[in-house]
This record gives C-alpha cells, structure tokens and sequence, in this order.
C-alpha cells in the first residue's frame, strides 16, 4: 500500500511575473516529500481552480505581488467551492499588508505568509492544516 | 460512498473522476474496488505515450498534439498522464509539465493529471496504466501519457501504449547513438523536435537509417520488448507492415503538428485493420497481470517465510558456507512446505 502523499498546487494569479518566491516555497515543499504540481505565471482564478480539480489536491498555495489579493483570493475561493472543492486548505504568500490579513483568514484562507517566512514553517503548517483535514 | 463516485464518473462529472484517479493511484481499498469494476467498461482508447530525453520539448508537443487531436476530432476527449520524477531522497516531487500545456486549460473535454513516479524506475509511475484505464472507462477516447525524461531503456511506456512517440532533438549524438538498442527501437513514430536548430536534417537521416536497417527484423524475430508472461509474444507481435516515419516538429510553434497528428491517425487505423490493436491490448493485459502477480507472489513469500530465516541465509552466504543461489532454493523450499500446510 502506497503512503498517502500529500499534493499541493503551487499558482501565481494575476500579472505579476516576481515567482521566485513561488519556486522557493515549491522547492521546500518537495524537499519535505511533498507532490507539489507547479503551474507558471499569470493564471487566472478559473485557471487555478480547474488545476486544483483535475490534480486533486490537498492544498493550494497562491503567491501574490502585486496588490490584487482582494480582488483575486475571493475569486479564487468562489471558483474552487463552485467545483465542489470546499475542503482544499488555502495559502497566502506575499506582500499583504496587515490590515488585509485578518479579512482574508475570516474569506477561508488558512494562513498568510510574508517576506521572510521560513520555510519549515510553511511545512510545519501544511501538515498540520492536512492532518486536521482527514 | 465508492459507487456513488463511479455513478458520478460514469455521468461525466470530473471532480468524482479526479477522485477516483487519487484513489487508485495510493492502491487504497476504495481505488482497487473502483478498478475492478471500471475496467470492464475500458478498451476503447487510444493510449499514446510519448518519450524522448528530458528538455526535448515533450510536454511542449503534447500540449500542440491534444490541440490538433480535439480539432481533429471534436467528438472525442483527450486525457494526459504526464510522469514526472519523485526525488530518490524525499520522495518529494516537482511536477511541471503544466507550466507547458496552459494553451489547454480552457477546453473541459481536455484533463490533464500529473503524476510522481514514487520511485519506480522504467520511466512510468506503477500506477500509470490504472489511471489510464480509469480515463478510458470515464469515455476519454485519446489518452497521452508523457513519460519522464527517459535515456535509453526506460521502455515501460511500450507495454501499455498502442501507439509510442519519441520525440528526440538535433545533435544528440552521432549514428552510433541511433544504432544502439533501446529506446529507439519501440518508437512506432519517430520525431525530431526543435528541428529549427541546425543538424535537423542529419537527425532525420541518421534516424531514418536505423529504421531502414533494424525495424523489420527486431520486430520479426521479438517480441518487441513487450514482457512476457511465460510464453512469448512472438505471435501476438508478428506484422511488419508498419514502418515508423521519421517527422520533423518545432512544437512550440505548432509546426509539423499536423503531419504528426495524421501519422497518429493512420497507426491508429492500422492497428485497427492489421490486428495489432487486439494484439497489443492482449500483451498490455498479459503483462499487467504478469506484474501483479509477481508482486503479490512476493507479498505472500514475505509473508510465509520469517525474515530471521532470510537473515539466517545471508549470513551464511556472507560466510561463504553457501551460495546466494542455494540460499534461494532453501528459501523456495520454506515457501513451498509452508504454503502447503497452511493450505491442508
């Protein structure tokens, strides 16, 4: 019997093209033996939530520059519940200002990571969000 | 729970598809019942495996190949299995080949799944031909499925696919290289991709050569590498009508796509007429249960025979008191009398 792996999808919406945040964070979850399906740049939400149906996945991370996140994050959310995919945990890294974190845990999203997050943290995290998931 | 999934399957609905895909592939109770009664329904698919060496833009010409296909022939949906390597370390993977097919994402009679190949080393994960059979029951009618980047003997592709692509690129080598057994040899089209770099032609030449020279009589006195399962193939693989074009593509600019597409096409209506689709799915079932049986023989074997036995005989061989070969023979023996009693 195969060990249940756990699968991430890792996206950048919108049109920021920074992603090296997005490969550093895909990185560090391979390397903790996780499936991690990499999607590219300047996705839109519908895009990300077609993704995350056909791989079905565990989790979705977004990496988001550019400021958009209150436009995009709901977006996002409403596309993946349209498709029957209510349990997947949701991610954020990023810049996002204070002031908007609070509102995007309170839309669904797990949890929010900023510029220096370490990333066995993010490990740490997407195990536990999974475990409590199952 | 199971059955209302295939219910769902069966209507078309892609979440409970992408479900049961999951299942099947972690081989959980659930995905190994739904497999069974899936299977029934599958055989009408074209499963089509492309290989070629990493960066020689498999994922690039699958992405232009279901595009074509699904202009082709619109009635029909197009599944992709690609396999990428999990780490030897972690067991982590990083799976691309998304990044290459984004033209494909807006069309929903095209499912693209990545796969890790979670250690398995022909250049397929174990489960990739499950998953393939759970696209041909969900009514998928091609099925492309991307091996890793394969060298030279990573040929599993072979066992399950009617029809096998290999996509190589200019100046990877002289006509040695394209003489050696291997992955050459299983290719029913040949494709030289980039082929708007320099050396195109000579690739096409030296490839061309090998087929002359080699196809016929591999195929006539082998059994095509496809495994067997006690007896030979020999029978099942005998036609030699078929000679492998060798076709030029630069994929990321769609061209030579439709000349690649016509080749599927007529190796598809060849199988069809020659009797080589009923063969090949004959050999793709023999060597499924081939491979299952073996690896539940060894389930049962390790489980009759305790492993202070096993321990026992390497240390002894290790002393060269006996020979791994006589330690084996001891250890069918164990296996032999204990399958016996337990049976009575």
């Amino acid at each position: 019997m195969t060990e249940k792996k756990i699968r991430v999808l890792i996206a950048k919406p919108g049109l920021d093209g920074h992603d090296r945040g997005a490969k550093v964070v895909a990185r560090a979850l391979r390397d903790d033996g996780m499936e991690v399906i990499y999607t590219g740049l300047r996705q839109t939400p519908e895009m990300i939530a077609e993704a995350a149906l056909q791989e079905d996945v565990d989790v979705v991370g977004l990496s988001i520059l550019s400021g958009a996140h209150n436009a995009l994050v709901p977006q996002v959310i409403a596309k993946l519940n349209e498709n029957g995919q209510t349990d997947v945990v949701l991610f954020l890294g990023g810049i996002i200002p204070e002031d908007d974190i609070q509102t995007l845990l309170e839309q669904g999203v797990y949890k929010v990571y900023g510029p220096g997050t370490d990333t066995r943290e993010v490990c740490k995290d997407i195990h536990e969000a999974v475990k409590a998931k199952a | 729970m199971t059955s209302e999934l295939i219910d769902s399957l069966r209507k078309g609905n892609r979440l409970a598809l992408s479900r049961i895909l999951s299942q099947v592939e972690n081989r959980t109770d659930a995905g190994i019942a739904a497999l069974e009664e899936l299977f029934l329904e599958t055989g009408t698919a074209q499963k089509i495996g492309i290989t070629g060496p990493p960066g020689s833009g498999k994922s690039t010409l699958v992405n232009a190949l279901a595009r074509e296909l699904r202009r082709r022939e619109p009635d029909k949906k197009v599944a992709i299995i690609a396999v990428d390597p999990s780490s030897p370390f972690t067991g982590g993977a990083l799976l691309g080949d998304r990044v290459r097919m984004l033209d494909l994402q807006d069309d929903k009679q095209i499912f693209i799944r990545s796969m890790a190949s979670r250690g398995a080393l022909g250049g397929l994960a174990e489960q990739t031909e499950a998953l393939s059979q759970v696209f041909d029951a969900a009514g998928y009618g091609f099925i492309l499925i991307e091996t890793v980047g394969a060298g030279q003997s990573e040929v599993d592709v072979v066992n399950l696919a009617h029809t096998t692509i290999v996509v190589d690129t200019p100046g990877t080598g002289d006509d040695i290289q394209s003489i050696k057994a291997g992955i050459l040899e299983i290719a029913d089209i040949l494709v030289v991709n980039k082929a708007d770099r320099p050396g195109a032609d000579q690739s096409v030449t030296h490839l061309r050569n090998m087929v002359e020279m080699g196809y016929n009589r591999s195929v006539i006195n082998g059994k095509h590498h496809l495994e067997d399962f006690q007896e030979s193939t020999t029978q099942e693989i005998t036609s030699t009508d078929w000679i492998p074009p060798v076709l030029k593509t630069v994929a990321s600019e769609f061209q030579g796509i439709k000349e690649l597409t016509d080749a599927l096409l007529n190796h598809s209506a060849y199988l069809r007429q020659s009797g080589q689709w009923h063969a090949k799915d004959r050999a793709a079932i023999r060597a499924n249960i081939r491979h299952q049986l073996i690896a539940n023989l060894l389930n049962d074997f390790n489980q009759n025979v305790p492993s202070e036995l096993v321990d026992s005989l390497i240390e002894r061989a290790q002393k060269r008191a006996i020979s791994p070969n006589e330690a084996v023979r001891e250890l069918l023996a164990y296996n032999r009398n204990n399958t016996l009693e337990s049976s009575e």
